[in-house]
């Protein structure tokens, strides 16, 4: 099965048109020792056996199980509109809008996303080219670094582990450092930890970075943390969850530079962890280090309101080695479903998403805690948070077994903090219903027994 | 007792930007369309105290400030906006280097199957066997393609498989204890993402010329290889649309200078199973599914970039790596390979990409691959050859899947510019090619038909080119002005960069964006 519409007739004449007997004609530049002679791989499927195969395989995986588990990517109802513009052959079938006259679809709803986002994060310059919430961390912290010219940065270990990550890797390239910061036993960053950080002459910090809510949940003291951070000349950077921003103070308001976080939550499937978006926003005078594309909205030669990609002077097809970053795709698609999601839920929806989910975790945190699994940290929280369970690697194990996806055992990403050992991180959003919660703690009890 | 929440909130329409006109057939934003009290109910109201537990400092102080509308009005919005879409799906769109070809539709039908599509990222390998075994296969595919030793699928996009595979050679020299090597040579004719890769991961760019046949200068390359050098990246096919003949000797002369050679795989889509590149002897290479196997570019991403190593960097690769066991698959735990480069980015991969990949893969089988790299790079063939006496072809050798045209001579005769013919063949109905790159050749179009075009479409748009042509001769300013029938027309973008609107709010920063 392909999607060729040559016949055989056609390829004649074409081969025909160029003096050629045969398509050999059209490889001889390919050194002939070099030549490959087709390739070993499976038979062609037709369209009904590819999708049957498609199903047993999508069959083998368990999407339905009883979940608690969030960490960074979460479950939302998504509104039926998000998929019925998503599936717009004009939209997918699309590339970067590189003529915009023939563009202006692609364009207006990417400053659209611009515009959803910075009202969301209380910031001004918002780029739809990250890749997800790690790539984007990675890239804000490479922005501290080129606006302050330091060469260290330092970031709360209660932000989330594949962000840290992914940064760390980043920042191999430059030999940069990223120093982590320890938290307090009611899950917050430790302020005075951070303090000493700062304090250190001989080594600057360009920026410091913080989750709100952090990965264990908790909500941080950020206006704090942004003030320390710019009495030593560096920048904040808000780590967010883009729902919870309906309800929580605003990054820009409590003093962040750059905000980002991962986008999924914003009407974008779970996927095993991808396409997703990386959300980044920043202060107006930051606009030259962000990276990727950005649109802009200005008049065609009649007079007439146009959209158009702009400021492309810090990109990589013109600066090339100068560039910002290396990035050349926008994220439009991942973008797109961000505005239909925002746009269909409008303000009071994803205010309602944010408070029902809040609800259920806190009906969830009494029933654990009945069951015998109390929370670990004592700080507030919005809808996840982390509880104690004895040997929380065979609990959840126990659990999966009962069709409980338990959330996520803390020591799988803090295998060295013993008082993680018997953590679970847990998570409530709108589609948790309270037959889910009452099944999970009555599983507990009898697994725990 | 439950009440549902207060609605504080209000759309302050004073706030709105600079007002314009909106023109016919275009859209209002969804900030201009906006009614207070409009909205869809979407999920239930929670209580009216869910919040009450969250400090008062810590809740959002003002409204959200974001636009209402209802459900009708959401879709007709978006629906407008994509009519103003050219696309694949309605139209030819030979954008060289970006290889614009069809979508197939059960691709699309598979990534929404709820196994795949549900699946949590951090969900159990026993919760996830279906999507592992489809990564794990994918990965065979792609070694068989390459020709190499493993494969990662988690880069999120090419230029972030070059930044992973560039992070690779640098991780394979420091393992050698080889910390001398701070340069990486592109030809002058590479994409941009390349040089911009090296400089992201701490290496100096050093560029080397093309010959005149739009080749590799070996000479100037030997002369650039030395003691420093990590990594040659070599677009190939090149962005000229050409094979690299003297391939054998620039690996060797790489090999000889003690660096690695990386094979930027964008334009694998004219060589499959023709030629591998690990088998040629490079080290590392990426993918461009987007590209290679039709996942949707979405208009300008999500794609994916996976990355192909020979046996001396598998040690390096990002974790967690997709691993097969006797009865079962699994990712690779925190901390299992010491070696690696680390993570490149959130969770294991764009799974909804690679699931449309595969789907292409399995659809074709090896010969349906085959095939598909030779219909295009015989479309870009024949459609060089009917412009051959219309435009000026730089490059004598046969082109792969696209190649380059210029409009020197017109612009000498007439004074309409490369830019004059791109925006003219939008009156025409088609999408123009790729123009002013690659940068080594004055007033050019970049033309990548792709295999799924029929002859029929070669042939009206090759007639198209030559008509403007024509039309250039006898009436400049036709062209000159075009486009005459898009909803929007030459656009301002001096004073777009002058004066950033990036937002429907006033900006609120404390500085204004661009004081230059």
């Amino acid at each position: 099965m392909t999607y060729g519409p040559h016949t055989a007739t056609d390829r004649e004449r074409m081969l025909g048109a160029l003096g050629l007997d045969s398509i050999d004609g059209l490889f001889d530049d390919i050194p002939a020792a070099m030549r490959a002679s087709g390739l070993d791989l499976p038979a062609a499927l037709d369209e009904l056996s590819l999708a049957r195969h498609l199903e047993t395989l999508a069959a083998r995986n368990q999407p339905g199980l009883t979940s608690f588990l969030g960490a960074g990517a979460y479950r939302h109802h998504i509104p039926a509109t998000v998929d019925a513009i998503l599936s717009r052959g004009e939209f997918y079938t699309a590339y970067t809008p590189y003529q915009p006259e023939i563009s202006q679809g692609t364009l207006q709803t990417i400053y659209e996303y611009q515009s959803l986002i910075a009202a969301l994060t209380g910031l001004d310059v918002v780029s739809a080219s990250h890749y997800d919430g790690g790539a984007a961390t990675a890239e804000a912290a490479l922005m501290t670094v080129r606006q302050t010219k330091r060469d260290r940065v330092l970031v709360s270990r209660a932000v989330h582990r594949h962000f840290v990550d992914t940064t760390r890797t980043y920042f191999e390239g430059g030999r940069l450092a990223l120093d982590e910061l320890p938290t307090n036993a009611d899950g917050t960053t430790d302020l005075a930890a951070l303090e000493q950080a700062l304090a250190d002459p001989d080594r600057p910090v360009a920026g410091v970075l913080l989750g709100q809510p952090n990965t264990f949940g908790i909500l941080e003291p950020m206006a704090e943390a942004a003030r320390l951070a710019h009495d030593a000349g560096a920048l904040f950077v808000a780590v967010v969850e883009p729902v919870s921003l309906a309800v929580l103070a605003a990054p820009g308001d409590y003093g962040a530079d750059i905000a980002v976080g991962e986008g999924q939550p914003l009407g974008i499937s779970l996927q095993y962890g991808g396409p997703y978006l990386g959300l980044l926003a920043a202060r107006a005078d930051l606009v030259r280090q962000v990276p990727g594309r950005l649109v802009g909205r200005t008049t065609d030669v009649d007079g007439r309101r146009a959209f158009v990609m702009t400021l492309r002077a810090r990109e990589q097809d013109i600066r090339r080695d100068k560039a910002a970053s290396n990035i050349c795709t926008n994220q439009a698609l991942c973008a797109l479903a961000a505005t239909v999601h925002v746009a269909t839920l409008g303000p009071h929806g994803l205010r309602d998403v944010a408070a029902l989910g809040a609800a259920r975790a806190a009906e969830l945190e009494r029933a654990l805690a009945a069951a015998g699994a109390p929370r670990i940290h004592t700080a507030p929280y919005l809808n996840e948070f982390a509880v104690r369970v004895p040997d929380a690697r065979r609990i959840h194990a126990a659990l999966l077994e009962q069709g409980i996806l338990a959330g996520l055992a803390l020591a799988d990403w803090y295998p060295e903090d013993p008082a993680l050992a018997d953590a679970l991180l847990v998570c409530a959003t709108e589609v948790t219903t309270s037959d889910d919660i009452n099944r999970f703690a009555s599983a507990l009890r009898e697994v725990a027994a | 007792m439950t009440t549902t929440l207060e609605r504080p909130e209000q759309s302050p329409a004073a706030e709105l930007g600079p007002s314009r006109v909106v023109g016919p057939g275009l859209q209002p934003t969804l900030d201009e369309l906006s009614r207070p009290g409009r909205g869809t109910t979407t999920v239930p109201h929670p209580v009216a105290d869910a919040l009450e537990r969250i400090p008062q400092s810590q809740r959002r102080a003002g409204p959200l400030g974001l636009p209402e509308l209802n459900e009708p009005e959401v879709i007709r919005h978006f629906v407008n906006l994509s009519q103003l879409n050219y696309s694949v799906d309605t139209g030819f769109y030979p954008l060289g280097s970006c290889t614009m070809k069809y979508n197939p539709k059960i691709n699309e039908w598979a990534a929404r199957l709820p196994g795949f599509a549900a699946l949590h990222p951090l969900a159990p390998d026993a919760a996830a066997q279906g999507t592992l075994e489809l990564l794990w296969e994918l990965e065979q595919w792609l070694i068989a393609i390459s020709g190499m030793k493993a494969v990662t699928l988690q880069p999120a996009a090419g230029a972030h498989g070059e930044l992973t595979g560039i992070l690779m050679v640098r991780a394979y020299h420091a393992a050698r204890g080889d910390h001398e090597r701070t340069e990486v040579i592109v030809p002058d004719s590479s994409h941009g993402t390349n040089p911009a890769t090296a400089s992201m991961a701490g290496f100096k760019t050093v560029t080397v010329k093309s010959d005149a046949e739009g080749q590799i200068d070996l000479e100037a390359l030997n002369d650039a290889l030395g003691p420093r050098t990590a990594a040659v990246m070599l677009t190939n096919p090149s962005t000229l649309g050409l094979f690299e003949r003297r391939i054998e000797q620039v690996i060797a002369a790489v090999h000889g200078a003690g660096a690695l050679a990386y094979m930027d795989g964008a334009n694998m889509n004219a060589i499959l199973g023709k030629f591998r590149p690990g088998a040629a002897g490079f080290d590392v290479m990426h993918f461009n599914t987007h590209k290679t196997f039709s996942t949707p570019h979405g208009g300008g991403g999500p794609g994916a970039g996976p990355v192909a190593v020979n046996e001396a960097l598998v040690p390096f690769l990002p974790w967690p790596r997709v691993l097969r066991e006797t009865n079962a698959f699994r990712l690779e735990q925190r901390g299992e390979r010491p070696s690696s480069i680390g993570r490149v980015r959130s969770y294991q991969g764009s799974a909804g990409v690679l699931v449309r990949a595969y789907a292409y893969m399995l659809a074709h089988g090896g010969e349906g691959l085959e095939q598909v790299s030779e219909d295009a790079v015989l479309a870009a063939n024949y459609l060089r050859h009917r412009l051959a006496d219309t435009y000026e072809m730089p490059f004598a050798q046969v082109s792969k899947h696209e190649f380059v045209a210029s409009a020197q001579r017109l612009r000498a005769e007439t004074g309409v510019r490369m830019l004059d013919v791109a925006k003219r063949l939008i009156d025409k109905g088609f999408h123009p090619p790729t123009i002013y790159f690659p940068l080594t050749v004055e007033e050019c179009m970049l033309v990548e038909p792709t295999e799924t075009e029929s002859v029929e479409t070669l042939d009206a748009f090759a007639d198209a080119l030559i008509e403007i042509v024509h039309e250039a001769h006898t009436d400049p300013a036709l062209v000159k002005s075009a486009p005459h029938d898009s909803p929007v027309r030459r656009l301002d973008e001096a004073t777009a960069a002058r004066q950033p609107d990036l937002r429907w709010r006033a900006m609120t920063g404390r500085e204004t964006p661009c004081p230059d």
